[in-house]
Formats: structure tokens, C-alpha cells, sequence
């Protein structure tokens, strides 16, 4: 892709500092070449069509490629990926970790190297999920699901957030995003189960009251079927509602 | 909130501005200017003059002067949302800043709906208006009284805009109004009622232009004036009255079933009951792509008039630019969905709508390069429409860059909804649009008013908006590349802050250029004897409507011209001959109509009481259009005969 950058940066470029040389070389008060009925040229037309038309082949072969191997839909290489189930609230998120058992507000764990496939919907207005430090962003939409799949390859810790503005508490909707060693995260996970409390209709009502920086805070146990129901509660059909059909 | 009552719905005393400074600050000012116009016209005695020589007016002369009156005042206020946007992002790392998150969101969507629909929408329509009779040799658009009414119901949406400033609060929901944000369960108030009447009324003043633009191109030509002779301005608006009439539908029919969710509880687009608000984002952007070129179009057509005049050369590739106009205007509607590349489309669907996308770049890359070719051997004077336009090229294919970025899907998912996005379409609209429309306010002044305005500070006025953008929204394209969002009231990362000061700066730069633009207008008209043409053809122009007098008269031609070529006016003086026309003759022309202001107030009588639920308010509305309507079709002797060069002419 910098190779798309270069190529067109270096249009750009020749196209300004062209048009500062004409500008500059055929001032009125200059003695340059007048020829006030020149209005075509074969060549020229040739080259004006011909150089965009060419870069943007090279680009557009350049796009199909990247976006079916970049889609965010598609599964990344390596172990069974880790599901995660996100919801958008106002203004915070709940990760579901089914496998697991476990759920999560504001912090979400990946193990370090191993595919993680989010599911997304949203309580609320539509949010915009994204770790910047790990890939690019997908909606998250009431009523259905979306995707995305994302890999940590190295340990750390940065910041995700909900990128679609969605009202009041929205600048601060941010969540931590941790990358774990497998020993880490199953100690991450003990923690949650062990710590947290129960993630059922009461607690939950009480979550998605609207509410700005909520501190992070873990449910040890989460009902099956959860993520799917919520969607449910918004009219979708399944958990293979939303844009799946469309796939 | 209180129960509506029948007589005021849900008005109340709530909804006057004492709830924060800012908004107290807003109002007065808002309501002092209106005010002190009234009191100026008054003290000077020309309410007589106002109404019969411009309120009621059907010359679309006059009426594309209000159109770019409505404009500049919108640009002040848009401008003035602008900066507070500005301030508030530089003072507020790490704080709230002055201004809480709710009014911070008020304003982006203020400044974005002002700056997009009435300005930009009104300043292309008024140069269309006043310049597009006058380059195809006709004394009047197709449907004048059309017009009349296109005006004020762009008025009227203004109107609804400025006073939600003083009476309630506006949308908080972005220039898109994106549901199921935009529902009441997210935003009860008025706010985005507001922005649904405001535009939508608004919106049909344009639909109706388009109609108007259509047919005066098509019929309306002076004779000889074939299509491959047009003027390539009158070309460009041709391709963006077509866009107007298949998009601006689409809008109309996605804001109204916004309307019917929000006041009558229907769920179209809400989140549950089996609403889906995909779908209002398919129909807004299907006409808010289109919108984007029904901006630029004419902008560019202003941008070949100049610089083929300023070059004293004949425009450079003509046909290319038709037909790069003609194929641009048609992929417009096939790209929509690189505004949501992110919902999760599949990659086949993201990589198609990519690349329809980049398409759209060689045709304007066309385009910049037959400018540069006008300009190839011209004798170049640079009078100040023509910096605007050298400063348009050279800024704009950043622009152009910077969209082919986003357009690819893998791209897009990163910088989507950043202020590298933002940074993105304001070096379309900025240098873009707004470039070209000041270009042709400068340009075409002096055959409005019959003297030209100061070349100095004209000048001063574009260094001031080329170094201000520049400085104001290339550290937004670095910001966005830093993952910070848009629309953001407050921040905690301290690498954005020192690039949203310079942006701030900029800005700063930017409100010198806007003043400079106000001090250009009044040295002008006090130094308009020292500026005075009376040739009507200060630039040594080419196109037809340098051949009649500055101003010209309200039937335009006293002869209708005959057009032997593509810049006949040009080619008649080069052999010193006069311009050819037809012999003398007697025409008639529209006498002044009350129609069209009286349906301008009954449709903001409408959406005033749509948004306050005072339905009495909104039916008598109706009512007064109907009226009007009903009216105008009875009325006899709505035109005069003229003959030009006899006084007194008759009825
Ligand atoms: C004159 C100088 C201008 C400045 C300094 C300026 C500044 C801004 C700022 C600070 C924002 C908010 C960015 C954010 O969300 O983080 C914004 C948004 C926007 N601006 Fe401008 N702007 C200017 C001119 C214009 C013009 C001429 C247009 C259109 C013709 C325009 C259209 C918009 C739109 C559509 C938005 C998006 C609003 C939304 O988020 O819903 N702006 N601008
Ligand atoms: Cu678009």
C-alpha cells in the first residue's frame, strides 16, 4: 500500500509544482510563448487520461487483492480463534467471553498469538468498535451481528474505543484493551470468574443505565446464550442475523 | 417535558436560551442583526425598495444576488461555529474545555448542516442563477416564478436554522443524522426536528431548482448555441441540475421517515419493532454522494471560466472536460457505499464500491490537467479569481489524494470516522467548492453591480484562506492518522494536542480571510468610482454575458446575441466587430410576484409548527401555500411587454 502512496504522492507533486511553473512562467508580465488558440493535442489528451487511468488500475487490482485478504470477516491464520462477544452500551462496553464464562466492562484480554473473533451489536446507538493498535473498526449495530477478527502478536496494553460519535458520554467510551501470554490471560481469567460477580437481567439493567468512564468490573458467571438474546431483544432472528445472510 | 398544549405544543419558556452563556451570547447576537436590519431599512426608508425591487422580484439576476447574500451570512455563522470548535479542541486535553459535551455537539452539527446546506447550497445557486441565463444568451430562467419560490423555501430552511439558535435547542446528531441516534428514545427534544424541517424544506427550494436549471439549459439557449458551444460553467451546472433532481428525492423521503418515526412513532429506523437504520444510510448517502459533485460541479465549471479569461487562451480541452463532467456526474451514484465501508459488507461488495470509487479520480485528474493546459502559453494575470484558482489546484489534489486513501476498504477501517476523514472532505469543500464560489463572486461582481471589487484586498483574502486551511487541517489529516476520532468534545492524548493548537491557528488565519473578504466588499463600493467598468467587460471574457452591459438590464440582451462558435463574444472582438444577434424585437417579462415569499413563510410556518407540535400553525401553513398557489393560477397579466430603448413600457 506505500507503494500506492509513493505512486500517487509523486503525481500530486508533479501536478503542483507544474502548475506553479506555469503560473509562474506564463505571467502576463513575462516574455514566454503566447498562443491564445491552442485548445488540443492528441498527445496530450492521450497522456491526461492515460496516466490517471493507468495508476488507478494498478490501485484498483491493488484494492480487490488487499480487501479480500484484509477482510475483517475472514478468520486470521493459526490456533481456533477465542470468541468475544462485545456489546455497546451507553457509554461503555460488555465483553462476553463464552467460552469462558466470563464477562468484562471497559477491559478486554487477548491472548498473545491466538486469533480472537469479535461478535458485535450494540445496546444503544450504533457504535464503532476499534483497538487502533490492532486493526481497523466495524459497526456495532442493534439488533444484529457483525465481525471482526483481530490478532495480538505482541504483550501489552492500549486503548479501544467506540469511534462512531453516539451522544453525551461518547469522548470518553474507551475500554482497555490487554495482549496476554497464555499464562496471563488464564490468570486473567480465574480472576474475572473468581472476582466478578453474576451477569443476569438485574445486573445488566443496571449496566445499561447511561453512564460516562465506568471503572472496569467482571461478572464470573454469564448465562448462556446471552449475546444471542440480546440480539433477539432487538428484533434479530439469531445470533446469524445481521450482515451473515449477506456473506 | 411539559404536555404539548394546542396553542403553543410543547413551546415554552424552557426553550429560551438561559441555560448557558454561550447559548444566551448566540441568541442576542442572532436576534441584534435581525433587528438592526430591520431598524437600518427602516431608518433609511427603503422598505418600498426592498419589496418591489428584491423581495418580490422574479429576476433571477436578483434573486441569484439574495441567494449569495443568504450565503455569505451563513458562512459567518457557520464560520463562527467553526472556530468555537476550534477553541474548544485546543483548550480541552485533558479538561472539558468552555464548552459541557451537549453544546459541543450542537455545533458540529450546526456548523456542518449550515455549511453544506445553506451556504454552499445557496452560493452555488445564486452564481448558477445570476451567471446561467446570462452565458446561454436568455433574458430569464424557463419558470422565473419557480425560482421565486426555490429561494424562499431555502430561505425558510435558513430561517428554521438560525432561529433554533433562540427558540429551543438544535440536533446534536451530525450534519447525517444518523439513526437510531437520531430517535427520540436517543434525542427527544427538538433538536432534530429542527434539522429534519430545516433541510427538507430547503431541499425541495433545490429540487425545484434543478427542474428550472434543467429545463432553461435545454430550452432557453440563444440561437446557434449548440451544446458542444456552451459554456463549460453552464455545462457543469447542467450535470449538477440532473444530479439535484435524481438525488435530492432520496433526501426528502429519508428525512420525512425520519419525521414520521420521531412525531408519529412509526419504526423505520429505530431499534426494535423491525426497524433497520441501514437503511437510512443507504438512502442518505445515495443522495448525499451525488450532493458532493452537485457542490464541486459548478465549482469547477467557475474554475475553467477563469482560467481560460485570465490566461487569454481558449479553454484547454473542451471536449474532455464535457465528457469528464458528464461521466463523473454519472458515477456519482454508484459509489454510496464508501461512506460505511465499515458496517460489514462483504469484501467482494467493499472492493466493487472501492474501486467505483477510484474510477471517479481519473476524470477529475482529467480535468486538473486541462486547466494546467489552459494555462500552458497563456499571457496569466493574476487578478485575485485567479489565485483562487491556482491555489484551488494546487491544494484540491491533496484532497483528491487523500480520497483515493480512503477509498481503500483496508484503509478506510482505520481512518474512518477520524479526523483524518474530517481533514479529508473539508480539502474537497474548502479549496474545492468555497474556492470556486468566491472565485466567481470576484469574478462575476463587477457584471452584477458594474464595478469590480479591490484587487488588493482580494489578494489579502487569499493568501489569509489558503495559508489558514492549509495551517487548520493538514495537523487534522496527522491527528486522524493518530486514531483520534472525529467529533470529539474532549480528549486525554497529549500527542493530538500540540496539532489541534495549530489547527486553532489556522482557523485564526482563516477568520482573517473572512475579514478581509468584508473589508474588499467596503473599500469597494466607497472606492466604486475609482473601480467603476463601463465596458461590461472588465476581464477581457469570452463567454456571452461580457457582451451586454454592467448591470445589465432586467431582460439581459436588449438583441437576442446569435452564436457562431464556442467564444464568439471573444471572436468578435479579435476582428473588431460587434457582437452578431438578432434584430430588435419586443418580449415579455414576469412582473414582481408576491408567490414567492408568501410560500417561503408557509413553509416555515410548517416546519416551525411540525417541530413544536403546534399543528394549527403547521395546517395554516399548508393552508397559505395552497393559497398562493391557487391564486397564482388565477392570476392574469403576470408578465409586461418590453421593448427595449422606448420608455414606458407597456402592460
Ligand atoms: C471555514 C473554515 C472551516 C473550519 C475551521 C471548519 C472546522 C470544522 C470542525 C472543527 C469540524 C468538526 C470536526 C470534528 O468533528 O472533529 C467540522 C466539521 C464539519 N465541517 Fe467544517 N470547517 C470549515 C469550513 C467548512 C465548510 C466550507 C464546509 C462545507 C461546505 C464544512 C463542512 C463540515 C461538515 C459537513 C462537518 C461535519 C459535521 C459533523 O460531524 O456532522 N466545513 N468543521
Ligand atoms: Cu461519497
Amino acid at each position: 500500500m506505500l507503494q500506492a502512496f509513493g505512486l500517487m504522492l509523486a503525481l500530486v507533486l508533479v501536478v503542483i509544482a507544474a502548475t506553479l511553473f506555469f503560473a509562474w512562467r506564463y505571467r502576463a508580465t513575462g516574455k514566454a510563448l503566447h498562443q491564445p488558440d491552442w485548445d488540443r493535442s492528441l498527445a496530450v489528451e492521450i497522456v491526461t487520461w492515460g496516466i490517471p487511468a493507468l495508476i488507478i488500475a494498478i490501485l484498483g487490482t491493488m484494492v480487490w487483492n488487499k480487501t479480500h485478504a484484509l477482510d475483517p470477516y475472514k478468520p486470521l491464520p493459526g490456533a481456533p480463534p477465542l470468541v468475544v462477544q462485545a456489546i455497546a452500551l451507553d457509554w461503555k462496553w460488555l465483553f462476553i467471553y463464552p467460552e469462558q464464562g466470563i464477562a468484562t466492562v471497559n477491559e478486554v484480554a487477548l491472548p498473545v498469538g491466538r486469533p480472537v473473533t469479535f461478535r458485535l451489536t450494540s445496546e444503544v446507538a450504533m457504535n464503532s468498535f476499534m483497538i487502533p493498535a490492532l486493526g481497523g473498526q466495524i459497526y456495532a449495530m442493534a439488533g444484529m451481528e457483525t465481525r471482526l477478527n483481530l490478532r495480538a502478536d505482541t504483550p501489552g496494553r492500549s486503548e479501544g474505543r467506540n469511534m462512531q460519535f453516539s451522544g453525551g458520554g461518547f469522548a470518553a467510551q474507551t475500554f482497555a484493551a490487554l495482549a496476554l501470554p497464555e499464562q496471563e490471560f488464564d490468570d486473567w481469567v480465574t480472576k474475572a470468574r473468581s472476582t466478578g460477580t453474576a451477569l443476569n437481567a438485574a445486573s445488566f439493567a443496571k449496566l445499561s443505565k447511561p453512564s460516562v468512564a465506568d471503572p472496569v468490573r467482571y461478572y464470573g458467571t454469564v448465562p448462556v446464550d446471552f449475546f444471542a438474546k440480546r440480539i433477539a431483544a432487538h428484533g434479530g432472528m439469531s445470533h446469524h442475523s445481521g450482515n451473515e445472510a449477506g456473506h | 417535558m411539559d404536555e404539548p398544549t394546542i396553542l403553543l405544543g410543547r413551546l415554552g419558556m424552557q426553550a429560551l436560551p438561559f441555560y448557558s452563556w454561550v447559548a444566551l451570547c448566540g441568541a442576542l447576537v442572532t436576534v441584534g442583526c435581525g433587528l438592526g436590519f430591520l431598524a437600518l431599512v427602516t431608518w433609511l426608508g427603503r422598505w418600498r425598495d426592498l419589496w418591489s425591487g428584491w423581495l418580490t422580484s422574479l429576476d433571477h439576476k436578483r434573486i441569484g444576488i439574495m441567494y449569495v447574500i443568504l450565503a455569505l451570512i451563513m458562512l459567518i455563522r457557520g464560520f463562527v461555529d467553526a472556530i468555537m470548535m476550534r477553541l474548544q479542541q485546543a483548550l480541552s486535553y485533558s479538561s472539558e474545555g468552555y464548552l459541557p459535551p451537549e453544546h459541543f455537539e450542537q455545533i458540529f452539527s450546526s456548523h456542518g448542516t449550515i455549511m453544506i446546506f445553506f451556504m454552499a447550497m445557496p452560493f452555488v445557486t445564486g452564481l448558477m442563477n445570476f451567471v446561467v441565463p446570462l452565458q446561454i444568451g436568455a433574458r430569464d430562467v424557463a419558470f422565473p416564478a419557480v425560482n421565486a419560490i426555490s429561494f424562499w423555501l431555502t430561505a425558510a430552511g435558513a430561517g428554521l436554522m438560525l432561529i433554533s439558535l433562540v427558540i429551543g435547542k438544535f440536533s446534536t446528531a451530525g450534519w447525517t443524522g444518523y439513526p437510531p441516534y437520531s430517535e427520540v428514545r436517543f434525542t427527544p427534544g427538538v433538536g432534530v426536528d429542527y434539522w429534519i424541517w430545516s433541510i427538507m424544506i430547503s431541499g425541495v427550494g433545490t429540487t425545484l431548482t434543478g427542474i428550472n436549471f434543467i429545463v432553461t439549459i435545454l430550452r432557453k439557449r440563444a440561437p446557434g448555441m449548440t451544446l458542444m458551444r456552451m459554456p463549460m460553467f453552464v455545462w457543469t451546472t447542467l450535470c449538477a441540475s440532473i444530479l439535484i433532481v435524481f438525488a435530492f428525492p432520496a433526501l426528502t423521503v429519508s428525512t420525512a421517515m425520519l419525521a414520521l418515526d420521531r412525531t408519529l412513532g412509526l419504526h423505520f429506523f429505530t431499534i426494535d419493532s423491525g426497524g433497520n437504520a441501514m437503511n437510512y444510510m443507504n438512502l442518505f448517502w445515495i443522495w448525499g454522494h451525488p450532493e458532493v459533485y452537485i457542490l464541486i460541479l459548478p465549482a469547477f465549471g467557475i474554475f475553467s471560466e477563469v482560467v481560460a479569461t485570465f490566461s487569454s487562451k481558449r479553454l484547454y480541452g473542451y471536449t474532455s472536460l464535457v465528457y469528464a463532467t458528464a461521466v463523473i456526474a454519472l458515477l456519482s451514484f454508484t459509489v454510496w457505499l464508501h461512506h460505511f465501508f465499515t458496517m460489514g459488507a462483504s469484501a467482494n461488495v467493499n472492493a466493487i464500491f472501492g474501486i467505483a470509487t477510484m474510477i471517479i479520480a481519473v476524470p477529475t485528474g482529467v480535468k486538473v490537467f486541462d486547466w494546467m493546459f489552459t494555462m500552458y502559453r497563456g499571457r496569466i494575470r493574476f487578478e485575485p479569481p485567479m489565485a483562487f484558482t491556482v491555489g484551488f489546484m494546487c491544494l484540491f489534489v491533496i484532497g483528491g489524494m487523500t480520497g483515493v486513501l480512503l477509498a481503500i476498504p483496508p484503509i478506510n477501517y482505520s481512518t474512518h470516522n477520524t479526523t483524518f476523514l474530517v481533514a479529508h472532505f473539508h480539502n474537497m469543500v474548502i479549496p474545492g467548492a468555497l474556492f470556486g464560489y468566491v472565485a466567481g463572486y470576484m469574478y462575476w461582481f463587477p457584471k452584477a453591480f458594474g464595478f469590480r471589487l479591490d484587487r488588493t484586498w482580494g489578494l489579502r483574502a487569499f493568501w489569509f484562506w489558503a495559508v489558514g486551511f492549509t495551517l487548520a487541517f493538514m495537523p487534522l489529516y496527522v491527528t486522524g492518522l493518530l486514531g483520534m476520532p472525529r467529533r470529539m468534545s474532549s480528549y486525554a492524548n497529549p500527542a493530538w494536542h500540540p496539532w489541534l493548537i495549530l489547527a486553532f491557528l489556522g482557523a485564526c488565519l482563516i477568520f482573517l480571510g473572512i475579514v478581509s473578504l468584508g473589508m474588499q466588499l467596503w473599500v469597494s463600493i466607497r472606492d466604486r468610482a475609482r473601480l467603476t467598468d463601463a465596458t461590461g467587460d472588465p476581464w477581457d471574457g469570452r463567454t456571452l454575458e461580457w457582451s451586454t452591459s454592467s448591470p445589465p438590464p432586467a431582460w439581459n440582451f436588449d438583441t437576442v446575441p446569435l452564436v457562431a462558435e464556442r467564444d464568439t463574444f471573444h471572436a468578435a472582438k479579435q476582428a473588431a466587430q460587434p457582437m452578431p444577434h438578432q434584430p430588435a424585437d419586443s418580449f415579455d417579462m414576469p412582473k414582481n410576484s408576491v408567490s414567492g415569499i408568501l410560500i417561503g413563510l408557509g413553509g416555515f410556518w410548517v416546519g416551525f409548527g411540525a417541530i413544536w407540535y403546534i399543528w394549527w400553525l403547521a395546517a395554516a401553513g399548508l393552508g397559505l401555500i395552497a393559497a398562493t398557489m391557487i391564486g397564482r393560477s388565477f392570476a392574469e397579466h403576470t408578465e409586461m411587454r418590453v421593448t427595449p430603448g422606448e420608455t414606458g413600457d407597456v402592460t
